[in-house]
């Protein structure tokens, strides 16, 4: 941050470390998780009391519960592997010379990064064919590919802007001094611009990694089973009780705070290390 | 504007390009009033959530330890989970222990509607994100800026009204503009537990239609029209209320 003036008018902003969640250590948060929800099974079960609580039963289901979340789990890293594959690409056009190929890597990013989620989402459900006719080769396009296909919308869009974003921060004296060296432009960019790069799209990425995480669920809405949709079934098969569904919610949002805090921390901690002084 | 209408009625006889949010007025009438209502869930959410942010931020700067961890633990436990989890578990599992009203035909419905939770459960998603915006804007103002107010004899409240606050909130402005464009996009969510958006009517029409194609393409347009002029409206305030000579 610099000034315009040499009067100091106002102190450059510092992004701030989030502290501990409650001043508590990962591995702390771990164990209160684990005691409040395997304990009271535990404890029911050695006074050996017929009747189920509310948490022995979360406690019956989870290991189904945590099968869909390995699924999303599976569904949020394809979906970034391919969106990184594309958006690079996206931003690498976004910083094209070419007038043409700026202007429609620009408008295609605009366009996804703009478009809510769970539209886009519905999108790929509805308008891709359930199956591929190649020929003679049949494709058959599962709900779940589709869903992948449409999370990585999203994320294709924003890793564009990253990897476009990354490449402006750097000082133009960066290619100057690569054109001066006689570098080719493609050279320049792959030995001296991109691996400058990586550092700083480093935290946005895990960012964007973890916000896709957490839009997994939105899958259950157009009817993959993930987590969300064997919760709402699990909840139906016991009976629809409502005691149920605040240890049951609360299990499958504790679930994904368990992943998506450390590598929130993760994130925070790599922004530091790799924070530009200047 | 019949002509229009009936102009696309036309369109839908010679090409099968079928729009009947144009040419049928109760398909029309559904999609306006989910337009309304995504603009009104918006608005109301984007109220509270600053709000939010604003105590969120003053409460993190108190004395007291247990008030910052607690204010710090609300913000990890939002920022760190699915939105659609948690309004899933604020309209199902908070919304089921509520007590239940008489309404007006003699049924029993829940206190709270589909509106207020989807309302309660974005405002606290986006509040939690907005806490960490205004309070780096707070620490963004100098001590002798507030040593300055104190010294012409300022109170307390005055000081933060008048002097940290306004400051403050143009330092953040781009910052909270990223995050309202992100809670205009969350509403969609409310969809879930069928608050009539735009998304819940355009699946309305394009059930009652078979028109998945015309009706997904026009809701994209109709977001990124929304997101367009709240950017841009944003962006004009921004420059409005810009500090002569900080920042770029």
């Amino acid at each position: 941050m610099r000034y315009k003036t040499d009067l100091p008018v106002m102190m450059p902003i510092t992004p701030r470390e989030p502290t501990p969640f409650i001043g508590l250590k990962p591995w702390q948060i771990l164990l209160i998780a684990l005691l409040a929800f395997v304990g009271p099974s535990f404890a029911f079960a050695q006074t050996g009391i017929p009747i189920l609580t509310p948490f022995a039963i979360l406690f019956d289901w989870a290991p189904l519960l945590l099968k869909g979340f390995i699924f999303n789990l599976v569904i949020s890293v394809s979906a970034m592997a391919l969106g990184t594959a594309l958006g690079a690409l996206l931003g690498l056009g976004q910083i094209s010379l070419s007038r043409v190929t700026r202007g429609f890597a620009w408008f295609v990013t605009q366009f996804f990064r703009n478009a809510p989620w769970l539209v886009l989402l519905f999108f790929a459900m509805f308008l891709l064919p359930f199956e591929l006719n190649l020929f003679v080769l049949k494709i058959p396009f599962p709900d779940w590919f589709k869903a992948i296909l449409g999370l990585s919308l999203p994320v294709m869009a924003n890793v564009s802007e990253i990897v476009r974003g990354a490449v402006k921060s750097l000082p133009s004296g960066q290619w100057e001094a690569a054109e001066s060296l006689a570098y080719t432009r493609r050279q320049t960019l792959w030995l001296i611009i991109l691996p400058q790069c990586v550092k700083r799209m480093l935290p946005p990425w895990m960012n964007l990694y973890s916000i896709l995480t957490m839009a997994t669920v939105l899958a259950s809405i157009v009817g993959v089973s993930e987590v969300m949709t064997l919760t709402g079934q699990a909840l139906a098969a016991e009976g629809g009780r409502p005691e149920l569904l605040a240890p049951f919610y609360g299990f499958v949002l504790l679930l994904f705070f368990a992943y998506c805090y450390p590598i929130a921390r993760f994130t925070v901690r790599l922004e530091r290390k790799f924070a530009v002084i200047d | 504007m019949d002509f229009i209408f009936e102009w696309f009625r036309a369109l839908y006889d010679e090409t099968g390009i079928n729009l009947p949010i144009l040419y049928d007025e109760y398909d029309r009438n559904r999609m306006i009033g989910g337009f309304f209502t995504t603009i009104r869930l918006s608005l109301v959410c984007l109220f509270f959530s600053v709000v939010i942010g604003v105590i969120g931020a003053w409460l993190q700067g108190s004395a007291f330890t247990w008030t910052r961890r607690i204010v710090n633990g609300y913000i990890q436990l939002f920022r760190n989970t699915p939105p659609l989890v948690q309004l899933y578990f604020f309209y199902f599992a908070i919304g089921t222990m509520l007590p239940t009203v008489q309404n007006d035909w003699g049924g029993q419905s829940p206190i709270l509607g589909s509106f207020a939770w989807a309302t309660i459960s974005l405002s606290f998603f986006a509040g939690a994100f907005n806490v960490e915006i205004f309070r780096s804007g707070i620490e963004a103002v100098p001590k002798s800026t507030v040593e300055a107010a104190e010294a012409l004899g300022f109170s307390k409240l005055q000081i933060y009204r008048d002097i940290t606050l306004p400051l403050a909130f143009r330092v953040v402005l781009p910052a909270l503009n990223n995050n309202l464009v992100n809670l205009l996009k969350t509403t969609t969510l409310a969809y879930a537990i069928a608050v009539p958006e735009m998304l819940y009517e355009a699946n309305q029409i394009w059930s009652d239609n078979v028109n998945v194609t015309e009706m997904m393409i026009f809701l994209l347009l109709a977001y990124f029209v929304l997101v367009g002029v709240l950017v841009s409206g944003m962006h004009r305030w921004e420059r409005a209320m810009r500090i002569p000579g900080f920042g770029g």
